[in-house]
């Protein structure tokens, strides 16, 4: 018997009866957000049900305008200038020091890896003053570069981990043949690594991706100037700005914020939950 | 070529530059900074363990934010790790649909960050909110969750509980990898499903369940944006995390040096916490495999 018929010996009905609870359970807060964004107010407030009474765009059009004098055009644009750059030199970097890790042999190797692995445990909020007042000397409150530049230098170490764990799964007999054919370490990592590395490069993108949209301190610590703001920013500003007012357009913008990250999270999500899975400890 | 140690460092290099410039260097920094008393202003004025003197005697908020914090995390992260053990147990089985339901239970732990979130769950727990209608057709009392000081934790527990996907999927892969024989041999015994799942699976995973906790409880110390957005750290600061006030001390008010104590007060517990947490795992981490290393 394997685990899987061992398994089944539980009457299967049971089983898509309790995971079916907890799915609904745990997604209808997000169903609902959908369904209230069609609403009127006083209808948010009082129906629990996911059906509006009559189906009503005007909120995604008010929420779209927010009462700044940007419309969300603007935020989603910032939020993807800052997250398409931010994408790209985690990969570049990531990848290049995830490929000294898992296949070279240098000085200062072991240590490295353990600090590496140490500063997952970190609490980031230690670094916020120094990195503050680092950035504010070289001129870059205000601007993506706070937000971006760290990540360039594999400051994400999260993903180079996951690289790490992944290239090393991985055995060595393309590289070899590589070599042998008179590939040099470029040559090599540029047709033989980064396309065995692709599910986990996924993995990268979307989480990054997602984490940067997500980010809200980050944003909030570098950026002073309203047309500088991210969506999170943003979302957050008109909370502040409509409290006791229009409560469907705050509801129908959230709906619009979520879409990146779902889309995103969809297009991947095979190679992305695999990724992330082989990233973890092996039990 | 992967023994040549130049360039092999030199693809490191990034890394380690990074880690000097934006890690050691503002690590070290912010203990520097925590000596002194620094406005953005005037230049920074050391004072010596001043900081740590005032907040360890004079400062009644940082023992409020202090406890709450300690509280958020002994509630939350055994919450999202039992619930994400839980329904892994659940899930792991050969079914149709399993992409399914592991998509479902992921997406929180995906959007749970985001501040669309927070405001979604600013909604549901408001006084006429989605829980509270729920609750009243069943028959209870509506429950004043955003302004009870009683009931404000509740709803920040729940947010960091509701986004347990990622530990699922950790789990979900060490489960696969738990040798079937086991339970047939158990299953020889007599053994029911419930003895099985404490005697086999539980002690089998342990490792797994000890990075989960250890990863949860770095997470849950510094948990932001729900506190933030979703209850401003009230009603009566009872949801005042450190992370909060370490922000307002250093970024609304402007005392850098104080926030930077106060964040080292923070790494010092998580520190602390991390190290029992590694000398406990000798008496309940069992590692498959070691008997043949030694």
């Amino acid at each position: 018997m394997t685990a899987e018929e061992e398994n089944n010996a539980k009457p299967p009905l049971m089983r898509y009866l309790i995971l079916g609870c907890i799915a609904f359970l745990m997604l209808y807060p997000l169903i609902w957000l959908v369904g209230a964004s069609f609403k009127t107010n006083s209808e948010i407030f009082s129906s629990a049900g996911f059906w509006p009474s009559k189906i009503e765009f005007s909120a995604y059009a008010a929420g779209w305008k927010t009462s700044s004098e940007y419309t969300f055009a603007t935020y989603f644009i910032n939020s993807f200038l800052i997250t398409i750059p931010k994408i790209f030199v985690t990969l570049i970097s990531c990848v290049m020091v995830a490929y000294a890790f898992a296949r070279f042999d240098f000085y200062g190797k072991k240590i490295l890896f353990g600090i590496m692995v140490s500063t997952m445990m970190l609490p980031l909020i230690i670094l916020r003053m120094p990195q503050y007042l680092m950035f504010r000397e070289f001129g870059w409150i205000d601007t993506y570069l706070p937000l971006i530049i760290p990540s360039a230098f594999a400051t994400d170490t999260f993903f180079v981990f996951m690289l790490v764990q992944f290239l090393r799964a991985i055995p060595r007999d393309m590289e070899e043949a590589g070599m042998i054919d008179g590939c040099n370490a470029f040559q090599l990592l540029f047709h033989i690594i980064i396309p065995m590395l692709k599910p986990a490069i996924i993995s990268v993108i979307v989480f990054q991706f997602i984490w940067t949209m997500n980010d809200f301190m980050g944003p909030l610590i570098y950026l002073a100037s309203v047309e500088n703001y991210p969506v999170s920013l943003a979302l957050k500003m008109s909370i502040g700005a409509t409290e006791e007012v229009e409560w469907r357009n705050v509801i129908a913008i959230s709906v619009v914020a979520l879409i990146p990250s779902i889309a995103v999270f969809f297009a991947a999500q095979k190679h992305f939950i695999e990724g992330a899975t082989s990233s973890g400890v092996k039990g | 070529m992967y023994e040549n140690k130049r360039l092999g460092f030199m693809f490191a290099l990034p890394f380690v530059l990074g880690i000097l410039f934006f890690k050691l260097f503002p690590f070290i920094a912010s203990f520097a900074l925590s000596l002194t008393q620094y406005d953005l202003i005037d230049p920074p004025q050391y004072v010596g363990l001043e900081n740590y003197r005032e907040l360890a005697n004079n400062d009644p908020l940082f023992q409020q934010s202090l406890g709450v914090t300690l509280w958020f995390v002994i509630l939350a992260v055994p919450l999202r790790v039992g619930f994400a053990l839980l329904v892994a147990h659940v899930l792991n089985f050969k079914m149709r649909g399993i992409n399914f339901f592991r998509a479902a239970f992921y997406i929180p732990s995906i959007l749970g960050g985001s501040i669309a979130v927070a405001v979604l769950w600013r909604f549901i727990f408001a006084k006429h909110g989605l829980v509270n209608i729920a609750l009243i057709k069943m028959g209870f009392e509506p429950v004043a969750w955003l302004a009870d000081e009683h009931y404000s934790m509740v709803t920040i527990v729940l947010l960091f509980t509701w986004q347990f996907g990622s530990s699922m999927v950790i789990f979900l892969a060490a489960l696969q990898n738990v040798p079937t024989s086991l339970y047939e041999a158990a299953e020889c015994d007599g053994a029911s499903k419930t003895v099985q799942f404490w005697r086999i699976t539980v002690p089998l995973i342990t490792p797994v369940i000890f990075f989960n906790m250890i990863m949860q409880m770095v997470h849950a110390f510094q948990e932001f944006n729900g506190p933030y957005m979703i209850t401003e750290g009230g009603p009566l600061n009872s949801t005042y995390v450190l992370t909060l006030y370490i922000y307002d001390q250093s970024f609304k008010y402007f005392n850098l040096g104080y926030g930077a104590a106060l964040s080292w007060v923070l790494f010092a517990l998580v520190g602390a916490l991390a190290l029992i947490s590694f000398w406990s795992s000798r008496y309940w981490v069992f590692y498959a495999g070691e008997k043949d290393n030694k």
